[in-house]
Formats: C-alpha cells, sequence, structure tokens
C-alpha cells in the first residue's frame, strides 16, 4: 500500500513529500501501538491468553498520566529542566500504576481460572476491560478530554528533506527505543527473563526445573502493563485528548500488530505496530479517517486468514 | 431405579416446560397494553431469540462469537432496507409494495409484508454467517473471538458510514435491467449513516389490524411465537445428530474429526444457524424500535447477548432463556428505573445508567469465577466447568496446532 501511494505522489506531483508525512506520522503513532503491542504478545506467548483488559490498562495510564500532569503541577508554564523532570516521574508513576492494575488484574480474573477451559479467562477479561472503561468514563466522563500540550507535541523540531519531525514525533520515538531495548535485554539476558522464556516454552517443564511460574506469571502482566502505562502518558502528551473508548481501538489495533509480528515475538511486535501506524495513517489520510477502523479490522482478518503465525513466525510453545 | 428417576425428571422437566409457556402466554392479560412492562417484555422476547441463537454457536458448537452484533444488524437492515421509505425513489418513485396492507401501502419506498422479510433475513444473515464463519474455519478459539470481533465492527463502521456508499448506480446499471427486479433511484446509498432510518414499518400479518406502538400486545404474541420456534429449533437441533457432533467438536476437535464428523460443515451450519436467529429478532426489533440505527450495532451489544448466555450457562437453552430475561429486565427496568439513583443516595456522584456496561462486566466475571457453568447449567459443561477433563480439552487446542503444523 504505501508503494502504490508513493508512486501515485510520484506521478502526480514528482515529489514523496507526502507519503514521507504519513509514514513518519505511522511510525509515531506506530512506537504507541508498537508498546502495547509487546504487552499483548508477552502474556499470550506465556498464559496464551488474549488479555482483552490490556487496551483498557493503556487507557487508564493515560489518564494517571493526566491527574499526574495535575499532582505535579505540570503546565504550559513549566521551565524546561522542571518539565523534564516531572515528565520522567509521570513516566514513573503511570508505568508503576498500570503495571500494578494489570497484575491485579491476572491474580482476581485469570489466575483462579488458569485450569479452566481456555475460553473462561478470556471471557473474564472482556468483563474486565469493560469495567475499566466505565471507570474511564466515571474518572473524566464519556467524551474527549484536552490534555495541557506540555511538549508543542505538533511544534517543529527539524525538517528532513520536506518531511517536518515534530516534538511529538520525537517524544514518541525517543521514548519508545530505550523501553524496547531496555525489554529485550531483560528478556535475554536477566534471570527472571530466562524464567520467563521457560515458561512461554513449556510451564510444566519450568515448574521443575525450580522455577515459580506464578511468580514468572505475575511479572509478566507487570512489565506488561508497565509498557502499556508507558505508551499512555506518550499517547497523552502526542495526541494531546484522551478518552474513555482510546484502550478499545488501541488494544485491537495492538493486538493485531501481535499477531502480525508473530505472537510471542518482541521484536514482531513492535514491527507490526509500525506497520500497522502507517497503514492507518495513510488511510486517515488519503481514504477518510472514518473508514480507518474498518481498514484496520478488515487487515486483522486478513492476517488472521493469510499468515495466523505472523509475518516473522511465533515464539509461542505450540509453534516449537 | 435410576430409570424410574429419570422418567419422573423428564415428566417434571415438561410439566414446568407446559406451565413456562402457559405463564408466558396470560401474562400480556394482567398488564395494561401500553404499559412499560408490556414494552420490556417484548424487548426481553426478542433478546431471548437473540441469545438463543448465540447459544448454538457458542453454547453448542464452543465457537466464542464476540461479533454477535453484526447479525443483528444484518436482520435489522433487511428491515429498514424492504420496510420503510428509506429507497423513496426505487420503481421511479412510486415504490414497491408486496402484500402490504394500510397506510404502508400508499407510501413510496419499498414495503414488503414481514413475515417476508423475516424470510429475508433469515437468508442474509445465514449467507453473512457462513461468510463470517469460513474465515474461522482454520483458527484456534481465541483467534475466532477476535474475528468475529472484527466482523461485528467491520458491520458497525459500514452501517455508520453507509450513507457514503452509494449502491443506487451500480444496482440500476446490473440488477435493475433485469425482469422483476426494480430500480433503487440514482441517489440510494447503503444506510443513512449515524442518522437512521425511520419510521419503518410496522408489521403487518394476515387477519389482524396493523400493528401499532401505542399497543403492544401483538408485537409481544409475534415476539413470544418467535421465541417458541426458536425453542423447538434449539431443543430439536441440541438433540439432533448436528447437535452431537457440535458437542464432539467443542469437547475435544481431533476425537471429533478422527470419529468422522466433517469439521468444515458442522461449525458452518452452527455459525449459519446461530446467525439465522439473531437476524430474525433483528428484523423484528427493526420494526419494533421503529429504526435502523448505527449506534445500536456496537460491540457493546454483542457483550449483552454474550452476558446472557454465559449467565444462564453456556449450551443450556432453559438456562439462555431465563439469562436473557434476567439481564433484559436488569438493562430497560432495573438499572434505569429502580436503582438508577442509588450511588447518588450513597453521596457518590453519578447515575447507575452510565455505569451499565460495568455491570454486564462485573457479571461476567463474577460468573466466570464463581460459577462457569451458569445459572441452569448444561450437565456436561457442570462436569467440565469443575476441572473434570478441563486438562484434556486444553491440551486438545495444542494438539490441533500441532497437526495442522506437521
Amino acid at each position: 500500500m504505501p508503494v502504490a501511494f508513493a508512486i501515485h505522489d510520484l506521478s502526480a506531483d514528482g515529489s514523496l513529500v507526502r507519503i514521507g508525512n504519513n509514514l513518519k506520522d505511522g511510525i509515531s503513532n506506530g512506537a504507541i501501538w508498537a508498546l502495547v503491542a509487546l504487552g499483548y504478545t508477552m502474556v499470550y506467548g506465556i498464559v496464551e491468553l488474549i488479555n482483552f483488559a490490556h487496551g483498557e490498562v493503556f487507557m487508564i495510564g493515560s489518564f494517571i498520566a493526566f491527574a499526574a500532569f495535575g499532582w505535579l503541577g505540570l503546565d504550559l508554564t513549566t521551565a524546561i529542566p522542571l518539565l523534564i523532570l516531572g515528565l520522567a516521574l509521570t513516566l514513573l508513576i503511570s508505568a508503576i500504576a498500570s503495571g500494578a492494575l494489570n497484575g491485579m488484574i491476572e491474580k482476581v480474573g485469570y489466575r483462579p481460572l488458569r485450569d479452566a477451559p481456555k475460553l473462561a479467562p478470556l471471557i473474564t477479561a472482556v468483563g474486565f476491560s469493560f469495567i475499566l472503561q466505565n471507570v474511564g468514563v466515571l474518572w473524566l466522563g464519556g467524551s474527549q478530554v484536552s490534555v495541557p500540550d506540555l511538549i508543542g507535541s505538533q511544534n517543529l523540531l527539524f525538517e528532513v528533506g520536506g518531511i517536518d519531525i515534530t516534538n511529538g514525533d520525537a517524544l514518541s520515538i525517543l521514548t519508545t527505543i530505550p523501553l524496547v531495548l531496555g525489554l529485550t535485554l531483560f528478556i535475554d539476558r536477566a534471570r527472571m527473563g530466562k524464567a520467563m522464556r521457560a515458561t512461554a516454552q513449556d510451564p510444566d517443564a519450568a515448574r521443575l526445573m525450580g522455577i515459580d511460574v506464578d511468580k514468572t506469571i505475575s511479572a509478566t502482566f507487570l512489565i506488561g502493563g508497565v509498557m502499556a502505562g508507558a505508551a499512555g502518558l506518550i499517547y497523552a502528551l502526542y495526541q494531546t485528548t484522551i478518552w474513555f473508548h482510546q484502550g478499545f481501538e488501541a488494544g485491537l489495533i495492538a493486538f493485531t500488530a501481535a499477531v502480525m509480528g508473530g505472537i510471542g515475538n518482541l521484536r514482531g511486535a513492535v514491527v507490526g505496530g509500525l506497520i500497522i501506524g502507517c497503514i492507518q495513517q495513510i488511510s486517515d489520510n488519503r481514504i477518510g479517517p472514518e473508514w480507518t477502523p474498518v481498514i484496520v479490522f478488515a487487515f486483522l482478518v486478513l492476517v488472521m486468514l493469510v499468515r495466523p503465525r505472523g509475518l516473522l513466525g511465533e515464539e509461542t510453545r505450540q509453534a516449537g | 431405579m435410576s430409570s424410574v428417576l429419570e422418567r419422573a425428571r423428564r415428566i417434571d422437566q415438561r410439566f414446568l416446560v407446559a406451565a413456562a409457556i402457559l405463564f408466558a402466554v396470560l401474562l400480556p392479560f394482567f398488564f395494561d397494553s401500553g404499559s412499560p412492562f408490556m414494552d420490556d417484555a417484548v424487548l426481553a422476547l426478542a433478546y431471548v431469540v437473540m441469545a438463543l441463537g448465540l447459544n448454538v454457536i457458542v453454547g453448542f458448537a464452543g465457537l466464542l462469537d464476540l461479533g454477535y452484533v453484526a447479525f443483528f444488524a444484518i436482520g435489522a437492515f433487511t428491515m429498514g432496507w424492504l420496510g420503510s421509505t428509506f429507497y423513496s425513489e426505487s420503481n421511479g418513485g412510486d415504490g414497491i409494495h408486496i402484500l402490504v396492507t394500510g397506510a404502508a401501502s400508499n407510501l413510496p419506498g419499498i414495503h414488503i409484508n414481514f413475515l417476508l422479510v423475516l424470510v429475508a433475513a433469515v437468508v442474509f444473515t445465514t449467507i453473512a454467517g457462513v461468510i463470517i464463519g469460513l474465515p474461522t474455519l482454520r483458527l484456534r478459539g481465541d483467534y475466532i473471538a477476535i474475528v468475529t470481533l472484527a466482523f461485528g465492527e467491520i458491520i458497525g463502521q459500514v452501517a455508520a458510514n453507509g450513507d457514503q456508499i452509494k449502491i443506487g448506480p451500480i444496482w440500476d446499471a446490473t440488477l435493475g435491467k433485469l425482469p422483476l427486479i426494480p430500480d433503487l433511484g440514482s441517489s440510494a446509498t447503503l444506510t443513512r449513516g449515524k442518522l437512521g432510518i425511520s419510521p419503518v414499518d410496522k408489521i403487518d400479518l394476515p387477519f389482524m389490524d396493523p400493528f401499532t406502538s401505542l399497543n403492544s400486545r401483538p408485537w409481544y404474541f409475534v415476539a413470544l411465537g418467535l421465541v417458541l420456534l426458536v425453542l423447538f429449533v434449539n431443543v430439536r437441533l441440541r438433540d439432533s445428530r448436528l447437535g452431537r457432533a457440535w458437542l464432539a467438536l467443542r469437547e475435544d476437535e481431533v476425537a471429533a474429526i478422527s470419529m468422522g464428523i466433517p469439521t468444515v460443515k458442522t461449525k458452518l451450519m452452527a455459525y449459519g444457524t446461530g446467525a439465522a436467529l439473531g437476524g430474525m429478532s433483528g428484523a423484528f426489533l427493526g420494526s419494533f424500535l421503529n429504526t435502523v440505527n448505527a449506534s445500536q450495532f456496537e460491540f457493546l451489544f454483542s457483550i449483552f447477548i454474550l452476558a446472557m448466555v454465559i449467565l444462564g450457562g453456556l449450551g443450556s437453552v432453559w438456562g439462555v432463556v431465563i439469562g436473557a430475561i434476567l439481564l433484559s429486565y436488569v438493562n430497560s427496568w432495573l438499572i434505569p428505573d429502580v436503582l438508577n439513583g442509588l450511588p447518588g443516595q450513597l453521596g457518590l456522584d453519578f447515575d447507575l445508567t452510565q455505569v451499565s456496561f460495568a455491570i454486564f462486566g462485573f457479571i461476567l466475571v463474577i460468573v466466570m469465577i464463581l460459577r462457569p457453568e451458569g445459572l441452569i447449567p448444561e450437565r456436561s459443561r457442570k462436569q467440565e466447568m469443575h476441572g473434570i477433563g478441563a486438562g484434556d480439552t486444553a491440551g486438545a487446542g495444542t494438539d490441533v496446532e500441532l497437526g495442522e503444523a506437521g
């Protein structure tokens, strides 16, 4: 699709600026979806559950970040060094709170059902998703709420070949890269990361090797929630509006991203997130934003139909 | 000894069913025909039909469908297309009238008798059910949930933006030239977008006066008729060869396949049947609610119906009926009329209607954790949910995957 539009642009006005800007916006948005998708893919990789409430955890993360701006007194007049400190603190608050929320959902809703048929925890996940959506409605009401544009999201930072890089783009990409790298390192190197990989491969064997499987699963949900909370903050700063329904759509988009990248595969989830972000932007810009959900969902069905194992192949026990 | 008990139980059950039907038939005569209670009762019966339809897909065949709203939408749109002034330019502005009496027979647009619309809705939704079912055939359980959800959302979004889709010119160019098929006019669109198609023709049955919105008694009896029909279909299917095939697939797909059960056909039959029942109810609701509106077709609705099936007991026909009636009254009476002020009385600053879907979410969570087999469980499901053989079921999914990979 991007290639087709690039050729179309070239023939129309001989420049790639428009498609370039589409892709740039897509990558900035996609970075947020990538962070959410990591939570899906990790959880699915380890307990084979679509954590349907994950999108809502992301939404609550945004709301907490918004509230934290108020607690910390961050507004448009805050000096830049203080602002950076404040945002770092907000990141910490929303990430930890979202992580704790996700961990709690696992403990209450999924752990008692670990031996039940697979559909049972999926149904409680849907239930939690609705409960959290209504928490959002009670918290900030049923319509969009605007967030103070602390970073000047649309302000131009610099320009490369006609493509405008804004503060929002820089924030989104520069926060996502260290988070993803840190997570990959953690999974590859840390003891807990090793335990996670072992549990994902074979929970029974992992238990026999002395791994505390319950603790490992809790940690997975916690880390997934942390990523969603970070994504929530970036979303609030980047979009400058938040509302209770953002989690539902984000959840489906991120899940599509996770499936596309091969569920259980961290790098795949990131790639999937970026691709979906680009598809969305192109559809918003060329077809009309009201049709974007249809395009994304049709793409979801297509991915499931053609490549349910994902573009990069899955790394769950089912593939091995 | 056990056979005597079994026979006693069966007689007992028959008596209960007969008593319940008698109660349902006599109920409207104790209430004023225009009372809100009767309106809620009509809605409840329509939801029973929906829930029994979803029960075929989720309860009998074990395919978690999170996009059931799609069939409501298609059924309701069938009613909207074939029974309103929406296509007012059709047939050169004269309209099309088939077996309709009363006011509708003089209006422009397409007006077709409700019974024929019902048949059309069943045909359309069955086709839609099979189309939605096809891509899910190769997928495992939880992926099916997501694909059906995506289809439900696509249909909802198309309904909301369908005023941009002009079908008139294409229709007239391709189908309009055939005999018997009228033109729709060049400005005909697929839906009326967010405005919705309204008013919709009232049900018009032979030997009866056309229905009105003031008197809900005839609506009640039509809905009850649909419920009885669908109950009959549900019970007969459950005890049929097909019903046992669904059960076998639900419990252990590998074993079912090795016993010679045709998976594709069996699963598609489940989707088609469930969809058809949802479409019937959708067409009825389109006429009863007097509008076919994109805001009706949201994901929330799918979960609302799913909560009825889960609360009553997956696969349990009578449980689902009870679950649907309970939740329908919770939604249309208990929350808005009785308990709405409760948070206010407790000093909280919101109405209960604002959180009605959290209540349904809460029901899903609580039922799954405390009583996963539902209020009136199906017998085999009860055993499964309480751990007997649960491990086997979980293992089966993995085996299927390995089998397909190899």
